[in-house]
């Protein structure tokens, strides 16, 4: 099952290196990872998407604690949260495609936010499901880059995740 | 970070590292100069305090920290140079690891301005070093040093202890820069805070499990021997009449002579802990991790058990085993509550089941015995091993280093105290043996310090006899000479139709012309009549020298019991022509 794990660790070097590596050592999937410092510049907050059994997921997380870098960590998607990511999509549009791929966007609710003669980059926002369903609908047309930021995520309601 | 009170004295980083080491009660740092390291060693050199042993190579070192830190459950430290010296010590960092053994290495780095050049003896040592320590730092600004070696000792021996790597670049250390130093007095870390107590309603639910039983067990690991909790283990076990196994990291947390005592468990462990392990209807886990040397096949494993796992480190419980009572603490004072419990309800098992459990145990024990055959005329290693717990009164330290020759140590010599027994249990590293011995016996330089070996492990460290005689280190060696990697041989014979590939060492040299080269003694046994006239000489008349015993043992000889792979925990192989 997927698995959404939200941790802040502290913004010192060599942390997230020894994060990635406990994920490589032990042979735990990472599907996206993103991290940046928070508000509290000594704490960076890192989202990481995984897939494995409850078995894994448990020791994933149990192994996670016990780097000395990991403040705290939550499995968001245990209860209700939002998450979001990114993605910048470059397209080639020509001729009448330029017109179908604004509609696209549009749908998606995305934006077009550079131009050129042949091409349009679309920006997304959303669930990983609704980006993956934007590149499906974008049949026909020539995907010249994808980048995505991975997964963003957050607790809903009155939940925290912080010191 | 560092506190700068006014009277604060002005040193060095050189200076700051050993008044820490100092100040943290450190007697001795093993290591190996280098360039990085040498305002470490000149600030070394300008006092008394702590005393450095030099190795002659620095895996050497690290396994002369890490059996000082198994035999007295204090961090042993460590001093290398960077590059080389860092890599030669990875082995012994990663032994360390495996075992949760505390150890605090330092290791010198290149000047910062040159990190990421490919400077002379630069390696990323926080890099190689990450997935085989509790935690690792480097050193950016010398006045954090004082905070960075108490950070150090403070991850090394807390919760589940480990080795702590602090990476020191050269320009840290410059004599003529000086700050004002200042020890702390503890550390304290936001993002690490050990749960020391367990959970109260936890161990009162294992209380009630446990006197609920009919046929219990209690299986003991190495986390008993590091929490110091075997005098606690000792009285619960004894109050409930409970049998109790130890694991190859546990063997002295419960008294091997007594008769309670079942016997190691395991890949090799004897047959009535395997079975009573397999036929229990509760284990009582305690500082163990249900590895797979113990459990066989998992799916398999003791169908019948609730489980009550008591360990330090959350992330041992459920990983290969599911526990049905977890118990999240330091073994002493878990053991402790569970005693006080006990001691108020005034209850015990039900007598009339434990006493079947018992015949039931003692029948299985009738079964192997740890029988070997004595009618040959050969040496065999068992006897060696049985001799030479007799002679130390089973009160020695046995080092041992990895192979067959450990297995029969393991199986054979009677352990009746804890931090005796120091081998390495998790990564299995040759050549562990002779420089653990002579950790041991730098510290405890009046007891018997036995290395027990093999001509193949032995030859993996064999230089340290030179460092044996610089410090006078009368460690007694026993070299079981089987003229074979002999447990590489046995799985040979029992899985390759005895295709010894590689396994066969030519070419030996004489190992009493080589222990005499380095000033030691050396005493050749090849008939089983004359083991107990070299064992006297070695233990009494050679009492504070370095003896080193060649014993030409047979070398046909196996190791039983033996798990049969892809069994249960009970399924094992008696002889080689005997099976369960």
């Amino acid at each position: 099952m997927r698995h959404i794990i939200s941790v802040l660790l502290e913004n010192e070097s060599g942390a997230l290196a020894r994060l990635v590596g406990l994920f490589a050592q032990r042979g735990y999937n990472i599907d996206s990872l993103t991290v940046a410092p928070t508000e509290d510049a000594t704490l960076s907050r890192l989202t990481l998407v995984t897939h494995g059994n409850d078995q894994v997921i448990e020791q994933i997380t149990k192994q996670l604690h016990k780097l000395i870098e990991v403040v705290k960590l939550t499995d968001l998607s245990e209860s209700a949260h939002i998450e979001r990511e990114l993605m910048l999509v470059k397209v080639k549009a020509v001729g009448e495609q330029r017109d179908e791929i604004k509609r696209c966007a549009d749908i998606f609710r995305g934006q077009i936010v550079d131009v050129s003669a042949t091409t349009y980059t679309v920006q997304l926002v959303g669930t990983s499901d609704k980006l993956d369903a934007f590149i499906q609908a974008l049949t026909g047309t020539p995907i010249l880059e994808v980048v995505r930021s991975g997964v963003s995520g957050i607790s809903r309601g009155d939940k925290t995740l912080t010191m | 970070m560092t506190s700068q009170s006014k009277q604060a004295e002005m040193l060095s980083g050189a200076a700051m590292i050993i008044r820490a080491l100092a100040d943290e009660g450190v007697e001795y740092l093993y290591g190996y100069p280098g360039g990085a390291v040498l305002h470490i060693y000149d600030a070394l050199f300008q006092q008394t305090k702590v005393k450095h042993v030099l190795v002659r190579h620095e895996q050497a070192a690290t396994h002369m920290a890490d059996a000082y830190a198994r035999a007295t459950g204090k961090a042993g430290v460590v001093l290398v140079t960077s590059g080389p010296g860092a890599t030669n010590a990875v082995t012994g960092i990663a032994t360390a690891y495996m075992d949760s053994i505390p150890m605090v290495v330092l290791t010198g780095q290149v000047m910062s301005h040159l990190i990421g050049e490919d400077a002379f003896q630069e390696t990323d040592m926080l890099g190689i070093s990450r997935p085989i320590v509790k935690h690792n730092m480097s050193v950016r600004r010398p006045e954090d040093i004082p905070y960075l070696i108490k950070k150090a000792f403070y991850i090394a021996q807390s919760g589940r202890p480990g080795p702590v790597v602090l990476d020191i670049p050269k320009d840290m250390t410059i004599p003529s820069q000086k700050f004002p130093y200042h020890y702390p007095d503890d550390v304290k870390l936001r993002s690490y805070q050990p749960k020391l107590k367990g959970h109260s309603g936890q161990i009162k639910k294992a209380v009630t499990a446990l006197l609920a039983a009919k046929k219990p067990i209690l299986y003991a690991g190495g986390g008993v021997i590091m929490g110091g909790a075997s005098e606690e283990l000792t009285e619960l076990a004894r109050y409930l009449n409970l049998p109790v196994t130890n694991t190859l990291m546990g063997l002295g947390a419960y008294p091997g002579g007594d008769k309670q005592f079942i016997g190691m468990l395991g890949m090799h462990g004897s047959y009535e802990a395997n079975q009573t392990m397999h036929g229990a209807d509760l284990i009582l886990a305690v500082g163990a991790r249900f590895d797979d040397r113990v459990t066989n096949n998992t799916k398999k494993f003791c169908p019948d058990a609730t489980i009550i796992h008591i360990d330090i480190d959350p992330a041992s419980i459920s990983k290969t085993i599911n526990a049905h009572i977890p118990i999240v603490g330091l073994v002493k004072p878990v053991l402790t509550e569970m005693l006080d419990i006990l001691k108020q309800k005034k209850k015990k098992l039900d007598a009339a089941a434990l006493e079947k459990w018992w015949q039931q145990i003692n029948e299985w024990r009738q079964v192997h015995g740890g029988r070997y055959d004595t009618e040959t005329p050969l040496l065999k290693p068992q006897y060696v091993i049985e001799q030479v717990s007799k002679i130390t009164k089973g009160d020695a330290f046995v080092c041992s280093d990895v192979g067959q020759h450990q297995m029969f140590a393991a199986q054979y010599y009677s352990f009746n105290k804890p931090n005796r027994w120091i081998n390495s249990g998790g990564l299995g590293t040759m050549g562990f043996g002779l420089p653990a011995a002579m950790g041991v016996k730098l510290n405890f330089p009046d007891a018997d310090v036995v290395c027990v070996t093999g001509e193949g492990s032995i030859q993996m460290n064999i230089q340290e006899l030179s460092t044996c005689k610089q410090y006078g280190l009368g460690v007694k060696i026993i070299n079981l000479n089987n003229g074979y990697l002999g447990m590489v041989k046995q799985w040979q014979d029992m899985n390759y139709e005895s295709r010894y590939a590689s396994s066969y060492m030519d070419s030996l040299p004489d190992f009493i012309k080589l222990a005499e080269a380095y000033g030691h003694v050396g005493i050749r046994v090849t008939k089983p009549e004359e083991l107990q006239p070299a064992l006297e000489r070695a233990f009494v008349e050679h009492k504070d020298q370095l003896v080193f015993l060649d014993i030409h043992i047979d070398p046909k000889e196996h190791v039983y019991p033996m798990q049969i792979p892809g069994g249960a925990i009970n399924e094992m192989f008696l002889s080689k022509t005997e099976r369960t």
